[in-house]
């Protein structure tokens, strides 16, 4: 077991290794960093001086060392377009990505699994023929579409939610919450939604096949025939079996949702970081772009590995040595 | 007045309707079995033996389902039951083992678990009391050290122990009948014989009658009171083992009994019944063995055969009841 | 041979014909490709010549005549007075261009790294599989999006908006190359120990003619359930790009594109900018993916 976590957290390591090496060179190559830097009025010796400053006159294993040194102590340079630390830009907008991925995050997981367990359990009954067939139509609509579609009926049409930004934040220390006024909660339903609304289907289809799958098994008739009700059986055994799988899948597509908040974040013009990306790319702002992409590959590289931890904790089965040592 | 056996079949018919037609797989089978006693069932694989245990304790899957005759327990009718009736019957008056001991125990769940939860369901007993007789009832079973093994995951036993383990669940609420399914099929050799010896031991002890589902003759030797020969659904024969085994009357057992290693003188080749058992979609009309039966008359091909009531008490069987004078040829 | 061919043939078209939902996406889909294709014929308007547009028709409803210009436009106009249905037909066809342009990068790269991993095995196979389980991690339309970025670093600003198409095509065609390099390979590592490869190379046959002849035919209806499901996702996937504004310029502006500007005016009345391209995108995307899935069910019933 040790030693699974050691290779695992080894290989998440080589992981972030090479999505350095591939920040590093979009910063180093593509566009010239000092070019970009200096304004049209430039001598040589400015621009000379920049070099030496950036360290683009070493060898490039020694820059490349440096980069990551820099980035793992928060410093990503500064941003072209704005001439801020890039640092202070994703501190500045990182709240409201993290509580609109939140949000999203927790309406996917719960309607997700309830859905998935209700659509198992109800095969064929009708509600759940529906919820199947609109999952369907679901999943094939992309997703600035749905947020469009929210923004028409609830915004346009009947007027009840905002239809862009946070409304009314609160400031604890340098953390800004939508939380706690109600003009910031309204304007999290849409963008959560939005958000939320494709991972839930995946989720609730997962956990319907998985369940369909765990309720065909001999130790589920098994639990029937010692007479056990169906509350137990469903949710005392099946559950329990359904869910080991579909945590993988489930803790894989929580992470994309703070990929997929760059759409979301565009739709609803939310300021958090996915919005910053996606200027970041428009206007080719490389130190951004390159922050961007170490941030989100480390938060994917810890909840994979998260995932996989998590999962040897909940099967007895992959507790090797446990078992072993009962023998 | 005899008593009223614990378990008694009349006429059960289970079926499944399929797109082109209606599958039979268990077709007017009547049998009781007594308090205490250990009827077994033989046939091949599909003969509907495991159908009619599935039926018994209902849990057929759906689209099939039993269409005709009834499913008595200690007198009382529960085929019709609503299914929270038939729940509390289930493992509180009928338990079950299944084949497979290494898919029957949840893999999640601590064996303890699984056994208190089932003693909860059906006993009003506190939790630390339906602890106490979870303990107890491993210990019963055999499996040592079960105070501490009480709290181990199933991987963590062996299928022997495993299928303990299950006949410890089967009768944690004290059943009047086990149904034990293929109970040592997926066994070694050297494991099975325990198994049986263990089912039989614990089923005397408490009076629980036990319906012995299987394919293996020599179990059903070792363990039975009586057996019962299915094929193709139907039951074939039924009657006290030492009798069926010594002088089977119907002509497929005398066939399945010359089969057998015990039937046949050393270096010999094994008897075998000529042709394979119909598929449930393709059973030939009058008796169901005729294209098989050596001794197989017209009339096995036209009419169905007497009912083992009407036919001496043992086998269904055209050219039993005619040679035992029952019906005239 | 050709007796076995034709029953399979049939069996597709069997469960074609007995799906009527089917039916009907493979019709929307025609319809919609045959517009496409051939919009600079059926378009009543040429939506890109600043010459044809008339400014006072801007913002006219659908089938309603224009208050200064008095001429209809069946689905309307946008502010600069062009004619939406004429806009929508080449939209789509740049769409479907980048669409179909993408999944054959896609699958070229894929069929190509597929062979070369499963063929050649060691530390080829370790690499090309090691970038792909990289690549697999994050979603693709942030691969995409990233591709996307570093192209238009790497291109002079001058020429950024003429490039924007293919580099569209680049992004999306490299962030979809696993699903193809998977499945092939995994076929390639079966084929590669069959007794007949073994025949073929010990009569002299070159490795890549073993490959090509031998291998590719096997995964024929694995790739191509990859591709037309690849193609619904190409499709959104541009929808998507264009719209958050990283795509196809305005000057040439594809589906997601047309949404992105008809966003603007949803709240100032002008429905129909955003509606028809929506609606349009919507029916193309779903069309395919139906199409797609009831490949899968047909050819493959357990591929997944």
């Amino acid at each position: 077991m040790l030693a699974f976590v050691i290779r695992r957290v080894f290989q998440s390591l080589i992981v972030l290794l090479v999505v350095g090496l591939v920040a590093f060179s979009l910063f180093r190559f593509v566009g010239d960093p000092v070019e970009n830097m200096l304004g049209q009025e430039r001598t040589q010796q400015d621009i000379d001086r920049l070099r030496t400053q950036l360290g683009l006159d070493q060898p490039f294993p020694v820059q490349y060392w440096r980069f990551l040194k820099n980035a793992a102590e928060g410093n990503f340079g500064v941003s072209y377009r704005q001439g801020r630390p890039v640092t202070d830009l994703l501190i500045e907008r990182a709240p409201a990505t993290l509580e609109l991925a939140f949000v999203s995050g927790v309406f996917a997981l719960v309607g997700g699994i309830a859905l998935g367990i209700y659509t198992a359990i109800r095969k064929s009954g009708w509600l759940a023929q529906f919820v199947m067939t609109a999952s369907l139509i679901g999943v094939s609509l992309p997703t600035f579409l749905i947020g469009i579609l929210l923004i028409w009926i609830f915004a346009v049409e009947l007027g009840w939610l905002p239809s862009f930004g946070r409304g009314e934040t609160v400031a604890i220390g340098w953390w800004t919450t939508g939380f706690l006024t109600a003009s910031g909660l309204k304007a999290l339903i849409l963008p959560s939604i939005t958000l939320g609304l494709y991972q839930m289907t995946l989720i609730m289809r997962l956990v319907r096949s998985e369940m369909l799958e765990v309720l065909r098994q001999d130790y589920i008739r098994f639990a029937r025939a010692r007479g056990l009700s169906e509350r137990a059986v469903n949710f005392g055994h099946a559950l329990k079996n359904t869910l080991v799988p579909v945590i993988t899948v489930t803790g894989l597509q929580l992470g994309s949702i703070i990929a997929f908040a760059i759409i979301t974040e565009t739709v609803f013009q939310w300021p958090g970081v996915g919005l910053l990306f996606i200027n970041a790319v428009q206007f080719v702002d490389i130190p951004v772009m390159a922050a961007y992409l170490m941030l989100i590959s480390f938060m994917f590289v810890a909840i994979n590995l998260i995932v996989d931890l998590l999962y040897v904790a909940i099967d007895p089965r992959l507790r090797v040595d446990r078992a072993a040592a009962a023998k | 007045m005899t008593e009223t056996p614990i378990l008694s079949l009349r006429n059960l018919v289970v079926e499944i309707p399929t797109r082109r037609d209606v599958l039979r797989p268990v077709d007017r089978v009547s049998f009781q079995i007594a308090r205490g006693e250990v009827l077994g069932v033989v046939g091949e694989s599909g003969a509907g033996k495991s159908m009619t245990g599935t039926a018994v304790i209902g849990l057929i899957d759906p689209p099939g389902h039993i269409a005709g005759g009834r499913v008595e327990l200690d007198g009382q009718r529960i085929d019709n039951l609503p299914a929270e009736k038939m729940r509390r019957i289930r493992g509180k008056r009928i338990g079950m083992v299944f084949q497979d001991p290494l898919t029957s125990l949840n893999p999640l769940i601590r064996i303890g678990d699984q056994l208190t939860e089932t003693i909860l369901a059906h006993l009003d007993v506190s939790e630390a009391e339906a602890r106490r007789r979870a303990v107890a009832a491993l210990e019963e079973v055999g499996i040592p050290a079960a105070a501490r093994r009480i709290d181990s995951y199933p991987h963590e036993f062996s299928g022997g122990m495993r299928q303990r383990v299950v006949i410890a669940l089967a009768l944690a609420a004290e059943p009047d009948l086990v149904i034990a399914d293929e109970p040592t099929t997926a066994l070694d050799v050297s494991v099975q014989a325990q198994i049986i010896a263990l089912l039989k031991r614990l089923c005397r002890e408490r009076g629980t009658a036990v319906m012995l589902i299987t394919h293996d003759m020599g179990v059903i030797a070792e363990a039975a009171d009586r057996v019962a020969v299915m094929y193709a659904g139907r039951l074939a024969e039924i009657g006290p083992v030492a009798e069926v085994i010594a002088h089977p009357q119907h002509p497929y057992t005398r066939g399945l009994m010359a089969a057998t290693p015990m039937a046949t003188p050393p270096g010999e080749r094994l008897n075998q019944i000529p042709g394979a058992m119909p598929r449930l979609d393709a059973i030939p009309a009058g008796c169901a063995f005729h294209p098989r039966c050596p001794v197989a008359e017209a009339g096995c091909r036209v009419g169905d055969p007497p009912r083992v009531e009407e036919c001496g008490g043992r086998a269904a069987c055209w050219v039993v009841a005619r040679e035992a004078g029952l019906v005239r040829a | 041979m050709n007796a076995m061919r034709r029953a399979w043939e049939s069996d597709l078209s069997y469960s074609f014909r007995h799906s009527p939902i089917t039916v009907l996406a493979a019709f929307m889909v025609i319809v919609l490709f045959a517009g496409a294709i051939l919009a600079p014929l059926i378009a009543p308007y040429s939506p890109f010549d600043p010459a044809t547009l008339n400014l006072m028709n801007g913002f006219t409803p659908p089938m309603t005549p224009n208050t200064f210009t008095g001429e209809t436009f069946w689905l309307g106009t946008d502010d600069q007075g062009r004619d939406m249905f004429s806009a929508i037909l080449y939209g789509m066809r740049i769409s479907l261009f980048v669409g179909f342009a993408a999944v054959l990068l896609a699958l070229v790269l894929g069929v190509v790294a597929g062979l070369v991993a499963g063929y050649a095995g060691g530390w080829v196979d370790t690499i090309i599989m090691r970038i792909a389980d990289v690549q697999l991690t994050f979603p693709s339309i942030l691969v995409a999006m990233l591709i996307f970025g570093i192209a238009k670093g790497l291109t002079p600003p001058d020429m950024r908006d003429q490039m924007a198409i293919w580099v569209l095509i680049v992004s999306i065609g490299l962030s979809d190359w696993v699903q193809f390099a998977r499945v092939v390979r995994g076929a390639t590592l079966v084929e590669r120990n069959r007794e007949y490869v073994q025949a073929a190379r010990l009569i002299g046959r070159s490795r890549s003619a073993i490959m090509f002849r031998h291998v590719l035919p096997n995964v024929t209806s694995p790739v191509l359930v990859i591709a037309t499901i690849g193609l619904a996702l190409a499709i959104i996937a541009e929808a998507t790009l264009s719209f958050l504004g990283v795509g196809a310029p305005p000057t040439q502006p594809s589906l997601g594109t047309l949404i992105r500007i008809g966003q603007g005016y949803l709240f100032s009345g002008e429905w129909w900018i955003l509606f028809f391209p929506a609606v349009t995108l919507l029916v193309l995307a779903l069309s395919v993916n139906l199409l797609g899935d009831w490949l899968r069910e047909a050819l493959n019933p357990r591929l997944r």
